[in-house]
């Protein structure tokens, strides 16, 4: 059982496990924390942006001054955004029989994977995964692809150059292994190798091994993994919640028993409270309207916006803000709003039944009926039309560095009317706003994170009770940031392995048992003999029989019928007969009784020594030696067979037979 | 070798109240439990004394799987769990059970408040009984104890139809419900894995039939219903509510559209769009093509077919309405049927399976001449056109499944015996 590591990012995962003979891929998150080191992408030209000055080395030679622009203080690769890839390295991932997807954002980096390592298996998914994660990567894709970027920055990745830069940059890890973002032909490549399945499906990999997908309570379609043999059980857990959001609950009692439990995929911030953040997020955005200012909500196209959309349709009459627009752009906002609401059989109890009566699952749908919400693909066409302030913004992208995000930022960066409230966690807020600084726009920080906090992942394990926690390294001690609070990482007994990115765990655990089924009319054959009070045995003779990974035990093919004519039996004679079977030998045979009989049967001069494992029995006269071990009887004679076949059937009268 | 026993409680060898008991490896459970709507006394329900009998359903039954919505496989559901007495669990898939409360509470309306029946359940036992009721994915394997699991297939048929695995150790049986092995216009095709059961039971309401192709059907449908409106005639279509109706609603509205007809068409009864909205929020449970294009157009918004009202029937002039039920056997499309049928400008295309002692089945068989309440006698000149549209599988589409799920062995109901006898054969011959 080992684990390959493929991705140090612990919400972000890329495990691959390989469990008796199956290679299977556990998520594949992509880390886009590495765009935050590139200037943002205008869909409109900034005069800003464009006026940045070069960076120049200490010493001031100015080679790097195309590829890299100075902005307060902070240093930017002028270039198409690039994403850091999981390990592709570590081991051949043309060898990958299945990739197990478990949330819509761990599925990033799939286009990377299936398309360009030989990858030939099956991805399996749910339907809400793959229809939310195609509308992100659309998302991604054209946002990207519109604004086309003459500039491909390569020579600051040199090692010998990046040594010189300032940091971030000189710390970011792997830059040679970064890439630019996939194009949509590739999307719909990798999307088309997924399988769908249902929660609590069993499925069955090469006979070997069955993988269960269980809900996890975090997004749309999100689950765990449950992958499995006859006797042993690994739980994979990744991104999950307990709080009541529009999913359905998480699926904990079927994690019980595990032998390795793999733990990723946890809260973020640990320090904050999700219900509290809404809260705040709400009085934050109502006090900039109130005062005629925008508010601008940097998000991902599905996920938290339902619950904030549905928060605020509570909130905005008591709040007096019926008459304030709400936009929602993105290439993708009409097909999420419209995809949330048929997903009924993935929704909590709550808006199941409402699907039931039948009404829609979110009031988003209300929300767009009575014209306050308002989507649009881009800040092109009818929304320059619709266009009114004081509003609220939703759009993407949360790092701040491509989609329509950018524009509002330049727009509204300037007024300290204006307030943009971060709630995506994916994203070190400073860092994204740090290529806008000078800012007199208010930001305003709350993060929604909905995951497991270590309270209850402690909880959690508790419950469930695995043999052994492996997860990564970042939860088996306290933030960086936050050093004395010790409460903030894994605490679990035995202590939990913890993986960093490109290494190769052996899984504290080995197989045992394999199960064999018996054929009926064989078991019907056997003779269990009693050998101690409640324990009896019996002799199995059959073939095994190996397929599919599975293996039967049938009778063994019946010899030969003797046949009719003498004519044919002299044929017959050439074939070898079926060897008639053996019969099993069990017992000690004790030195005494044995040598008392030994002299019975005329045997003198009879010695016994001692040795490591047993007895030899030295019979002098004879020139003969009986080795008696634990698990061996040796007779050792001068090629006289009757002597042999004397003292053999001996040893066998202190010996059962069965 | 495992021993699994089966009875039919309904439906054996008959199409209506399809009820079966199956015994497999000590566990009991009831496949469907639904009514005769040719029937207005004891024998419209499953014979439950069979059961009872020996002590309470709960207590013999570890669970009830109910296939699809029709009131033929769950119309004595809350009869059974409130009136005789049932707790255990009652599985379903979320259409199912999203629709099938309004199927029943319909059947108790026309059967309570228009026939004047008592002894019927009411609309609180109905809720009752849905309390019962777990939901299930497609494909989950639910553990509904210990050793017994069920599994769910998609069976087309109708919206959330589904077929059910059941499974106890390595013994297991497959039970089809009612489904279509060509996708239609709105929903898709059956399918099983190679799960090779020890038993897969199946319908065979269409036994005998191997069906033309869909689109001819589909064009001899629009032919006649474009013939009879052109010549100024009015054209009524019986139908369920929630399935057949909507894909030939699908169909008239675009043949409309594309021939830019202005006869009305008309949807009875106020489920219409209600009936929509199920099909708008289950659209996973569509064909591929109705999912794919969901966000830019819903196929489910009709532009060409309004609501009924029931003035319109003596309107002059050709119109085309679809009427609940779909057996003629009472309600609006009765009423309608009556107005219409001494015409023979009109029209009556039964799009579906109707069962004895319907006026459907009377008519479709020839009869021309009814008896109706108060010795009344209905003379039909209307023209009767019967068209295959209930989306059964037909003999292709059942030897199409038994390869698809390689089972050791088939058994064959809710069809009519003669039928089954001849589809034995066939099986036999085949496999």
């Amino acid at each position: 059982l080992f684990q390959y590591c493929l991705s140090g990012h612990p919400t972000l995962p890329c495990n691959v496990l390989k469990f008796k003979s199956t290679t299977i891929m556990l998520d594949c998150g992509l880390d886009m924390t590495s765009t935050l080191n590139f200037l943002p992408l205008p869909l409109v030209q900034s005069p800003r942006l464009s006026k940045l000055p070069g960076w120049v080395l200490k010493d001031g030679s100015t080679f790097l001054d195309k590829e890299l622009k100075e902005c307060s203080g902070h240093v930017f690769v002028d270039s198409v955004p690039e994403f850091c890839l999981p390990e592709t390295e570590l081991l051949d991932l043309s060898t990958v029989d299945v990739i197990l997807i478990s949330n819509y954002h761990c599925m990033m980096a799939l286009p990377y994977i299936t398309e360009y390592t030989g990858f030939t298996g099956t991805v399996y998914a749910t339907e809400p995964t793959v229809q939310i994660g195609r509308l992100l990567m659309e998302e991604l894709v054209n946002s990207i692809e519109r604004v086309p970027k003459a500039q491909s920055a390569s020579m600051w990745k040199n090692k010998e150059v990046q040594r010189l830069l300032p940091a971030p940059l000189k710390d970011a890890v792997e830059v040679s292994m970064w890439r630019k973002c996939y194009t949509m032909p590739e999307v719909n490549a990798a999307l088309s190798k997924i399988q769908l399945v249902g929660y609590s499906q069993k499925i069955e990999l090469f006979g070997a091994v069955q993988v269960t997908p269980l809900s996890s309570g975090y997004a749309l379609g999100s689950s765990n993994w449950i992958i499995q043999s006859h006797y042993e059980k690994v739980s994979y857990v990744s991104g999950s919640s307990l709080l009541t959001t529009h999913p359905q609950p998480m699926d904990q009692a079927a994690l019980k028993n595990s032998d390795v439990l793999i733990l990723t995929g946890l809260t973020q911030i640990p320090t904050a409270n999700p219900d509290g953040m809404v809260g705040e997020f709400c009085s934050n955005l109502a006090m900039t309207v109130r005062n005629g200012g925008n508010v601008l909500v940097p998000c991902y196209p599905s996920g938290v916006i339902y619950d904030l959309l549905e928060c605020l349709y509570q909130y905005i009459d008591s709040a007096g803000l019926s008459n304030v627009p709400f936009y929602f752009i993105s290439p993708v906002a009409n097909s999420s709003l419209e995809f949330s609401q048929i997903f009924a059989e993935w929704l909590c109890h709550n808006k199941q039944t409402k699907v039931y009566l039948p009404e829609p699952p979110f009031p988003h749908a209300e929300l767009i009926q009575t014209n306050k919400l308002k989507h649009y693909p881009s800040i092109h066409g009818d929304f320059s039309n619709d266009f009114k302030q004081p509003c609220v913004v939703f759009t993407g992208h949360p790092s701040l560095r491509f989609g329509d995000v950018v524009h509002f930022m330049e727009l509204w960066g300037k007024s300290s009317l204006n307030t943009v409230i971060f709630t995506e966690p994916d994203f070190s807020y400073l860092d994204a706003l740090a290529p806008y600084q000078p800012l007199a726009m208010k930001c305003v920080y709350c993060p929604i994170d909905t995951r497991l906090n270590f309270i209850q992942v402690s909880k959690l394990l508790k419950e469930v009770q695995p043999l052994h926690v492996v997860c990564p390294e970042q939860y088996t001690q306290p933030p960086p940031t936050q050093s004395h609070r010790t409460d903030l990482m894994i605490d679990c007994q035995p202590p939990a392995m913890s993986y960093r990115r490109a290494e190769v765990l052996t899984l504290p655990y080995k197989r045992r048992y394999e199960k064999i089924e018996i054929m009926p009319d064989l078991a019907d054959s056997l003779v269990p003999l009693e050998i101690k009070p409640g324990i009896s045995l019996a002799t199995v003779s059959a073939v095994l029989h190996t397929k599919d990974n599975k293996h039967v035990l049938q009778l063994p093919p019946k010899p030969p019928q003797p046949p009719a004519s003498k004519k044919r039996k002299r044929v017959s004679d050439d074939v070898p007969e079926c060897k008639s079977l053996k019969p099993l030998l069990s017992g000690s045979i004790p030195m005494d009784q044995f040598v008392q009989t030994l002299e019975k049967h005329g045997f003198s001069d009879v010695k016994v020594e001692d040795t490591a494992k047993g007895h030899i029995v030295l019979l002098q006269e004879a020139e003969t030696l009986i080795q008696l071990e634990e698990d061996s009887t040796h007779i050792i004679c001068d090629n006289d067979e009757p002597l042999r076949v004397k003292l053999r059937d001996l040893v066998l009268k202190f010996l059962q037979k069965f | 070798m495992p021993e699994i026993k089966v009875t039919p409680l309904g439906a054996g060898q008959d199409v209506g109240r399809s009820c079966i008991l199956v015994s497999i490896a000590g566990k009991n459970v009831m496949l469907d439990c639904g009514m005769h709507m040719g029937y207005n006394d004891d024998r419209r329900f499953p014979d439950f004394s069979y059961i009872t009998q020996n002590g309470r359903l709960t207590d013999f039954l570890d669970c009830v799987i109910i296939s699809h919505f029709h009131l033929d496989h769950c119309g004595a559901l809350p009869y059974f769990s409130e009136m005789v007495g049932y707790d255990g669990p009652i599985y379903m898939t979320h259409p199912t059970k999203a629709i099938c409360p309004i199927l029943l509470e319909d059947y108790r309306k026309i059967t309570v408040d228009k026939k004047g029946e008592t002894n019927f359940f009411t609309s609180q036992m109905i809720k009752d009984c849905m309390k019962k009721v777990v939901a299930v994915h497609l494909h989950q394997t639910v553990q509904v104890d210990e050793e017994l699991e069920i599994k769910a297939y998609y069976a087309g048929h109708v919206l959330g139809a589904a077929m059910f695995q059941i499974k106890v150790g390595c013994e297991s049986v497959v039970y089809t419900g009612d489904y279509n092995m060509t996708p239609d216009r709105h929903l898709g095709a059956a399918w099983i894995d190679k799960c090779r059961p020890d038993l897969l039971i199946t319908e065979s309401t269409y036994a005998t039939t191997i069906r033309d192709s869909k689109r001819c059907r589909e064009r001899d449908f629009l032919k006649k219903v474009h013939e009879t409106v052109e010549r100024g005639g009015k054209v009524l279509i019986p139908v369920f509510a929630l399935g057949r109706a909507q894909e030939l609603c699908i169909l008239l509205e675009t043949f409309w559209e594309r021939m830019n007809l202005k006869a009305p068409i008309y949807f009875s009864t106020g489920l219409t769009e209600k009936a929509n909205h199920y099909y708008k929020l289950f659209i996973t449970w569509t064909n591929q093509k109705i999912r794919k294009t969901f966000v830019q157009r819903n196929m489910f918004e009709f532009k060409h077919i309004k609501a009924f009202d029931r003035a319109f029937a003596d309107n002059p002039g050709p119109m085309v309405v679809f009427a609940t039920p779909g057996m003629l056997h009472a309600g609006q499309s009765l009423q309608i049927f009556r107005k219409w049928a001494g015409n023979e400008k009109n029209m009556v295309i039964m799009p579906g399976y109707c069962v004895q002692g319907t006026v459907g089945h009377k008519i479709l068989s020839g009869q021309r001449k009814l008896e109706m309440e108060g010795r009344q006698i209905l003379e039909v000149k209307m023209q009767v056109e019967y068209m295959s549209f209930s989306a059964h599988a037909d003999a292709k589409g059942i030897m199409q499944l038994i390869r698809q799920a390689e089972p050791s062995n088939v058994l064959l109901v809710h069809g009519e015996a003669k039928k089954m006898e001849f589809l034995k054969q066939k099986i036999e011959q085949e496999f």
